[in-house]
């Protein structure tokens, strides 16, 4: 038996997760949840809508960064300029979660909690030091997007917890994102490799910073400090690539599925994160 | 199990009816409702037969409950046509010979509109990417693509 409720509050929602008997499932975009709950590998007794709740799917600016509500669908992400201009990887990582109509409804709480080692916005959220505001019945707590997934389908948020919104900090002078996922087609496909790369420049060209997250080739999204290491110090020559390339490759933990082999995932990884760094790197010098 | 009565507008007429909270969108205007323009495809949201729109965005109705329309606006392939005069999409869908078994026709109608309404001038690639999540398995794509370029034309010169 199925129910359903759409609190207009975020306590409501707390205590409504806190007291469910049985198992309730948070219900935002519906993408991941619906398909679930249809194949019957997911069987709630209450869905908790959480759409109803004022700010939860708009975006705001605040500080100099920006406030993503939790179910704020990728199509209103993608047409938000500012964000568009402040965090392009993030953005094009969202918008490539299935098609026009998954862009209507998906969320990024939704793909961050649905836990898919594939999720396309976690490595873009992660490179960019984004943290959450997780609401629960001991209060709030900010966390990093990196801490929320912890394998497959698993996230470490406690019974009666939900995510309420996502924070993107501000950007230094110089600094950019970016995201490539592989696949072998151009559109609605689920990452071979996903790469997300997040990089600050000095007015020499030189990174100052760097961030490198590899998607779809281990348990959880990772990030690979080594490959952040190879860039900090360094314009992007090939010698700053290769050792790019290297770490990226060393990083991957992979499964051989239908999408890809241990070994092609892995020489992808280094291809990608290449291609991803080039990418990240012309869009800070442009700033 | 208890039944919710949710009140939408569809296709700008008020619309109340009452289901179960499992049903989904879909499931509602097919069964309930009787509108049985949008097609169950793949009810996995990979096929895009199912495309509505709520609120002027672009949805299946296959991942969406019928719960989650309350108060909102949700546009149907059966309100695309005024009477008897198709829509021009429509009508260029026919002249182009744009289907063939005409499951996947309404969904592609209403996405595209979707892209219309959106951007009056879209190109080839950009139109191709709007209506990649509509699988068409026996016309092909070619055809629904020049009919779609070819609405927006008449679109525009009107």
């Amino acid at each position: 038996m199925l129910d359903y409720t759409a609190p207009s509050t975020v306590e409501e929602a707390v205590r409504i997760l806190a007291e469910a008997p049985g198992t309730a499932k948070v219900l935002s975009g519906g993408t991941d949840l619906l398909v679930q709950l249809r194949s019957g590998r997911v069987k709630p007794g209450l869905i908790v809508d959480i759409k109803k709740i004022p700010g939860i799917s708009t975006i705001r600016e605040r500080d100099g960064g920006f406030v993503i509500g939790a179910s704020t669908p990728g199509a209103v992400i993608g047409e938000c300029e500012a964000l568009r201009r402040a965090w392009p990887g993030v953005v094009e990582a969202a918008n490539l979660i299935g098609s026009t109509q998954v862009q209507g409804r998906a969320s990024l709480a939704g793909n961050l909690c649905n836990a898919s080692p594939a999720a396309d916005s976690v490595p873009a959220l992660v490179a960019a030091r984004a943290t959450c505001v997780v609401a629960g019945p001991r209060g709030r707590r900010e966390v990093p997007v990196a801490s929320i997934a912890t394998g497959p389908g698993r996230t470490s948020l406690s019974p009666g917890e939900l995510i309420v919104e996502f924070h993107l900090p501000k950007r230094p002078p110089r600094s950019a994102d970016a995201y490539l996922r592989f696949i072998p087609r151009t559109e609605m496909d689920i990452a071979v490799v996903g790469v997300a790369v997040s990089l600050t420049l000095d007015a020499g060209g030189v990174c100052t910073d760097a961030q490198i997250v590899l998607g779809a080739v281990a348990p959880t999204a990772i990030l690979v400090p080594e490959a952040a290491a190879a860039l900090v110090g360094r314009k992007l020559d090939e010698t700053a690539l290769a050792g790019l390339d290297q770490a990226a490759r060393r990083a991957c933990k992979p499964i051989d599925d239908k999408r890809g082999t241990i070994e092609y995932r892995t020489k992808v990884a280094g291809v990608l994160a290449r291609r991803t760094a080039t990418i990240a790197y012309e869009r800070a010098g442009e700033r | 199990m208890s039944k919710h009565h949710i009140s939408t507008i569809i296709n700008g007429e008020p619309t109340e009816f009452l289901c179960e909270p499992q049903l989904t969108l879909l499931d509602v205007l097919r069964d309930e409702l009787r509108l049985t323009g949008s097609k169950e495809g793949c009810s996995s949201g990979d096929c895009g037969a199912c495309s509505v729109t709520v609120d002027g965005r672009l949805v299946c109705s296959c991942l969406m409950l019928a719960v989650e329309a309350e108060g909102h606006k949700i546009e149907t392939i059966e309100g695309m046509a005024r009477g008897h005069d198709l829509h021009p999409l429509q009508r260029k869908f026919l002249e182009h010979a744009a289907l063939q078994c005409g499951f996947c026709t309404p969904g592609l109608l209403v996405a595209a509109k979707a892209l219309l309404d959106r951007n009056s001038n879209p190109t080839e690639t950009e139109t191709r990417y709007w209506l990649a999540g509509n699988l068409c398995r026996c016309t092909g794509y070619d055809k629904v693509i020049r009919a779609v370029l070819d609405a927006a034309a008449e679109l525009r010169a009107e």
